[in-house]
């Protein structure tokens, strides 16, 4: 009887102290904040694959909460705040216009950690992450002007941002090392995601004889338009193929994965320091989806390329880079521009046959 | 002239939905009935309709399940409006938030999910006809179903009896509850006839225009619709000459920038609301004295007992 109730007693004691155990090692708590809905397919889609990879990776040490559907500007102060008093440490705001809403927030809480997507607002505890998908663009100009007949791009902007249009640009100085004659048409439709309205200003595109499509927005529409009319495109943020199988040459996938398991890691650990991380091909901060559609010798160009600017080889914004005036570009960054030029690109390259709106 | 032709078989398209919606909207309205709830209504319509078509592989079921989800919507609405007399413009307001919710929530299942989108026309030598055949006789159903349903609109409105009582309870419901018209049925079946016009123009997106659906995917058409209703001083004929204009306007102002006119694309995105509004103003001056309104829009009506 004794020995029972001794036995009784430690599972007791031991329960006890697990529980114990279990509060006092306090889950770290993780917000996000998303721009569109988790299902867009699309940007945000790529941002909650990520957030389910951390979940998996550190299981019940973390918890994560998100808020989609949030809109961009003064409005996601509330929502960014709403998650630090909800006790989250560690906070991603994942969409250029949350910027100044987040450096505010974080500058009234200084000990909870930011992570601000695609600006360049820095501060002790408020970090950047972006990637340089110009260099997935450069890759997909060259297979453009390989695949295309007419020699004419179809391209649909969202905002005319640097982001944007530098993403213009390394499409037509990776289409001009294949053909130096190559046109672009640019569409912008002034928002991120209107299936209606991108699949629009595809049609429209394509009825002015461009035959491949590029886009900078989020849905799937274009691709699908470019399919349903036996074209090319080239999807956008996330794996489109399933929209146009005989369509898609390739796709920017945005893998947030690693960086977000990297960061989450580094504020378990307390080695979270607040940095600008801006990372291409090399370091896995976006993948190219497969290349379809397209012969084997266009395929093993593409691949070539990417493994040249994987492995720093090659440059996109190489010197010299001539604007639509004929001047070279200030060559700031040694043998190619400066991150800081890239980031605050606001001129159309040579060939580019079109102004930037609004300048 | 291809091209031309391309331009006008895209405005048809991008005007239908609007055309859609704003008719159901413009019937409730001279019932004298404010939904708000369009974009609700219609981004429902959309996830249901695509569910509904997705599953039985038929756009006609798909449509019937749009007209269905957003009567029911709509029958929310009518419940609190008219049965229990709240404001019309906050429970419509709320209408559209609910939307919004509901079909991520009935879509989730359906994201990336793919249709063949609805079937276009195809008479054998009309179809063919150089320039106009394909726009005449080439469209899908709902292009055609948008306009018969502004012709049927109209008549109902102005020839019909059922019309005119409906007319004149968005004008004086006092009057017309006097007179012994049932006030709160006719206006029971106006919110309903709306609520399953914006369903079916929800539909209509995932159906014809862009064949798979994606949450917020009408992106704001509804709150377009209900400016169309304005715009068209609350007559059919004019409202599908204002969703055309709407459409053209759009589809023109993309066709500008791909041709590369100069002209900034910000400006050019806001020409149709421009366009909107210096249609207004023009009917506003055209017109003597007094609002084109229905005069009892957007009042509750409680019945003395």
């Amino acid at each position: 009887m004794r020995k029972i109730l001794i036995a009784a007693a430690a599972v007791m004691l031991a329960s006890g102290a697990s529980l114990f155990s279990a509060s006092a090692a306090e889950k770290l708590k993780i917000g996000f904040i998303y721009l569109g809905p988790i299902g867009d397919l699309g940007w945000t889609y790529q941002h909650e694959l990520a957030r389910q990879a951390l979940v998996k990776e550190f299981g019940d040490k973390i918890e994560t909460t998100y808020l989609e559907n949030v809109p961009e500007g003064p409005d996601a102060e509330r929502a960014i705040e709403q998650l630090v008093r909800a006790g989250n440490k560690l906070i991603f705001t994942t969409s250029f216009g949350y910027m100044d809403p987040t450096l505010k927030v974080a500058k009234k809480y200084p000990n909870v950690h930011f992570e601000h997507a695609t600006g360049y607002k820095r501060d002790k505890n408020m970090a950047t992450y972006s990637a340089r998908w110009y260099q997935g663009r450069y890759i997909q100009g060259q297979i453009a002007a390989r695949m295309s007949k007419a020699g004419v791009l179809g391209y649909i902007g969202s905002f005319p941002i640097p982001e944007v249009v530098s993403g213009i640009n390394a499409t037509m100085l990776g289409a001009q090392t294949v053909n130096p004659n190559i046109k672009v048409k640019i569409i912008w439709v002034n928002t991120w995601f209107d299936p209606g309205k991108e699949a629009d200003a595809a049609k429209a595109l394509l009825d002015q004889g461009a035959d491949i499509i590029m886009q900078h927005t989020d849905s799937p529409a274009p691709m699908q338009v470019a399919s349903e009319r036996g074209k090319l495109a080239f999807g956008q943020d996330s794996e489109m193929i399933k929209f146009g199988p005989k369509a898609q040459l390739t796709s920017i996938l945005d893998t947030w994965a690693p960086y977000y398991i990297a960061r989450v890691k580094a504020e378990l650990d307390g080695s979270w320091k607040s940095e600008d991380t801006w990372g291409g091909l090399d370091s896995e901060m976006f993948e190219m989806a497969p290349y379809t559609n397209m012969p084997d010798d266009v395929k093993k160009m593409a691949e070539d390329t990417q493994a040249a600017i994987a492995a720093g080889k090659l440059q996109p914004f190489k010197c010299p880079v001539v604007g639509q005036d004929g001047k070279e570009v200030d060559c700031k960054g040694g043998d190619h521009l400066a991150d800081d030029q890239v980031l605050g690109m606001n001129f159309y390259v040579k060939g580019v046959d079109d102004k930037i709106p609004g300048k | 002239m291809e091209l031309v032709e391309a331009i006008v078989l895209a405005v048809l398209a991008a005007s239908t939905p609007l055309l859609i919606a704003a008719t159901g909207e413009l019937v409730a309205e001279r019932a004298g009935v404010l939904n708000l709830g369009v974009e609700g209504m219609m981004i429902v319509g959309a996830a249901c309709g695509f569910a509904a078509a997705w599953l039985t592989g038929s756009t006609t079921l798909g449509a019937l399940c749009g007209i269905v989800a957003g009567t029911l919507l709509s029958l929310i609405f009518a419940v609190m409006t008219l049965g229990l007399a709240v404001n019309q413009v906050a429970t419509g307001l709320a209408l559209t938030i609910l939307g919004i919710g509901l079909s991520g929530l009935i879509g989730a299942r359906f994201v990336g999910e793919k249709i063949t989108p609805a079937a276009h026309l195809q008479i054998p030598g009309l179809t063919d006809i150089p320039l106009i055949g394909r726009i005449l006789f080439g469209e899908d159903a709902f292009v055609y179903l948008s306009l018969a349903l502004v012709v049927g609109v109209w008549l109902f409105l102005y020839r019909t009896r059922a019309g005119l009582v409906l007319r004149a309870i968005g004008d004086n419901h006092v009057s017309a509850h006097a007179l012994g018209y049932p006030v709160l049925r006719i206006r029971l079946f106006a919110v309903m006839f709306g609520g399953a016009c914006a369903g079916l123009a929800g539909a209509y997106l995932p159906l014809a225009y862009t064949p798979f659906f994606i949450p917020g995917m009408t992106a704001g058409r509804g709150w377009i619709a209900l400016a169309l209703v304005v715009f068209s001083s609350w007559q059919p004929g004019r409202l599908v000459v204002g969703a055309y204009l709407f459409g053209a306007v759009t589809i023109l102002q993309l066709h500008a920038q791909g041709a590369g006119f100069g002209i900034p694309s910000q400006f050019m995105s806001a020409l149709p609301y421009l366009a909107t509004v210096i249609v207004l103003v023009l009917i506003s001056r055209a017109r003597t004295g007094g609002s084109t309104a229905p005069a009892a829009l957007g009042t509750v009506f409680v019945p003395d007992r």
